[in-house]
């Protein structure tokens, strides 16, 4: 009889994914289409546009020769700072009020509240990958920077920062589905936290109490396993995984029961 | 067949909790077909959003054993920005159809001509509620769910529309809201008439419609 039940939940449970998946793979398909339309590159400004944006800092910073307290090249500095940044701001961005056009999906019993939020996630988290790859490539084959010293720990350090930034997109996303400040709040609050958040500065070059206090940003503790993995011999890197991998798991007990509670909620129109 | 019990519909205003839907219970059997009666407000098109599982309903539980369809016709269940093409291709991929066999179907149906590529904001009231429909013959349901599906077009894309869903789709259950008394009389076994949240059925549709004319005059 258990036996029979755990086959029966298996089963339904594996036909609840070959249904997300469809899902989720149909809403991609449309959100490239309604975000890039056809017309001129397409698809391709998924990870050109947010290549611009690091392109754009990496020449501010050159041309203003910023201050990040090491030894390397700026252009280094900044194109692993800022494809970070790109990572967990964009996404809650993405979220923010991201229920209301796309209400009429939710009219298809398969599509779910966080179906909308996957595929918008899984979108930006290719893009920012993508442009981050892509520049790394470019500016090693002109000898701006070097590749990394070792890819899994880069990976690694960007798969924390990418979990962190879709829970934080959830949690966000959910709540201002609830209460109309949170969008106006997220923006400042987006801003205000980048020069916190790591990509800027070296956490071992400042002073010893502001490297208490950050030590408890997430976004830097990522940056920092990132940089560590690719400069690794060239760069002290301060960072703790425990407490990152922690503060994520936290994270997502509250923005998956947030996104449960409006999914209860919502209403179609 | 599809159960509902107990179900009750909460909405939350500023003016205080508004009770929509009260202690509903009934039963849809392979084949049947049920026509709704109320008025306008009367919580019609919430009782069909709930029974198509867009919308959970705030106590109690609908069951279903068999596909039922989205709200059929229904231009709100599409994306404006796509075009009429693209929207057929995202619902089949939902429901893992193959959007090939079906396009010339739908072309042919919808008589959208080259606005068949063509975002559906672009589109008249007539163009929308044709492809809307021929869009939901592409999933086959076991129950369908109807609701005031001959408001919109042209006497001869109502005939159209009567031999796809009642006379190919024949032995399919149907869930039908209509203000039109002819429509339900013609193709309903049963009625229900809804007031006040709740819902009252009858064996015949004539002793709905003359319960629902006695409350309404």
């Amino acid at each position: 009889m258990t036996k029979l039940l755990v086959a029966d939940s298996a089963a339904s449970l594996a036909r609840g994914w070959s249904v997300q998946r469809r899902v989720i793979g149909a809403l991609l398909m449309r959100e490239v289409l309604t975000r890039y339309g056809r017309h001129n590159i397409g698809i391709l400004w998924l990870f050109v546009e947010p290549m611009l944006y690091t392109l754009g800092v990496t020449a501010l910073w050159n041309a203003t020769m910023s201050f990040h307290g090491t030894t390397l090249p700026i252009t280094a500095f900044a194109v692993t700072g800022y494809s970070t940044v790109l990572l967990w701001r964009n996404m809650p961005s993405r979220c923010v009020q991201a229920i209301e056009p796309n209400l009429s999906l939710l009219y298809h019993r398969q599509v779910k509240v966080i179906d909308i939020y996957l595929a918008r996630l899984i979108l930006e988290a290719a893009g920012a990958g993508a442009s981050f790859m892509l520049l790394s490539i470019v500016f090693s084959f002109l000898g701006m920077m070097d590749l990394p010293e070792d890819i899994l720990l880069v990976i690694g350090g960007w798969l924390l920062l990418a979990w962190f930034g879709m829970v934080l997109a959830l949690f966000i996303g959910a709540l201002s589905e609830q209460y109309e400040i949170v969008e106006k709040l997220w923006h400042p609050a987006a801003y205000l936290s980048f020069p916190l958040s790591g990509a800027a500065f070296s956490l071992h070059a400042l002073p010893e109490r502001a490297q208490h206090y950050l030590s408890y940003v997430p976004m830097v503790n990522a940056t920092e396993l990132l940089r560590e993995g690719y400069f690794g011999s060239q760069y002290i890197a301060v960072y703790d995984t425990k407490y990152l991998i922690l503060f994520n798991l936290v994270l997502t007990l509250f923005a998956l029961a947030e996104v449960r509670k409006i999914s209860r909620i919502v209403v179609p129109q | 067949m599809i159960r509902v019990e107990n179900v009750n519909k909460v909405y939350r205003t500023h003016g205080g909790d508004s009770v929509v839907l009260r202690d509903i219970n009934f039963k849809i059997a392979r084949g049947e077909k049920i026509g709704i009666l109320g008025r306008n407000g009367a919580g019609k098109s919430t009782l069909v959003r709930l029974m198509s599982g867009a919308e959970r309903p705030t106590s109690g539980a609908i069951y279903r054993d068999m596909s039922v369809s989205w709200p059929i016709a229904f231009g709100g269940a599409f994306q404006s920005s796509l075009t009429g093409y693209d929207n057929l291709k995202f619902i089949c991929r939902i429901h893992g159809v193959d959007a090939k066999e079906h396009v010339a179907f739908v072309q042919d149906f919808a008589e959208l001509g080259k606005y068949f590529r063509e975002p559906i904001k672009h589109y008249s009231s007539g163009m929308r509620a044709r492809l809307a429909f021929a869009i939901s013959m592409v999933v086959e349901f076991d129950c369908f769910l109807i609701d005031e599906v001959v408001a919109v077009g042209d006497v001869r894309f109502h005939e159209k529309c009567r031999v796809e869903l009642f006379e190919k789709r024949a032995d399919r259950a149907m869930l039908i809201v209509s203000h039109d008394a002819h429509f339900v009389r013609e193709h309903c076994d049963h009625a229900a008439v809804l007031e006040g949240g709740e819902l009252r059925m009858f064996n015949s549709v004539n002793d709905a419609y003359v319960y629902y004319d006695a409350r309404m005059h």
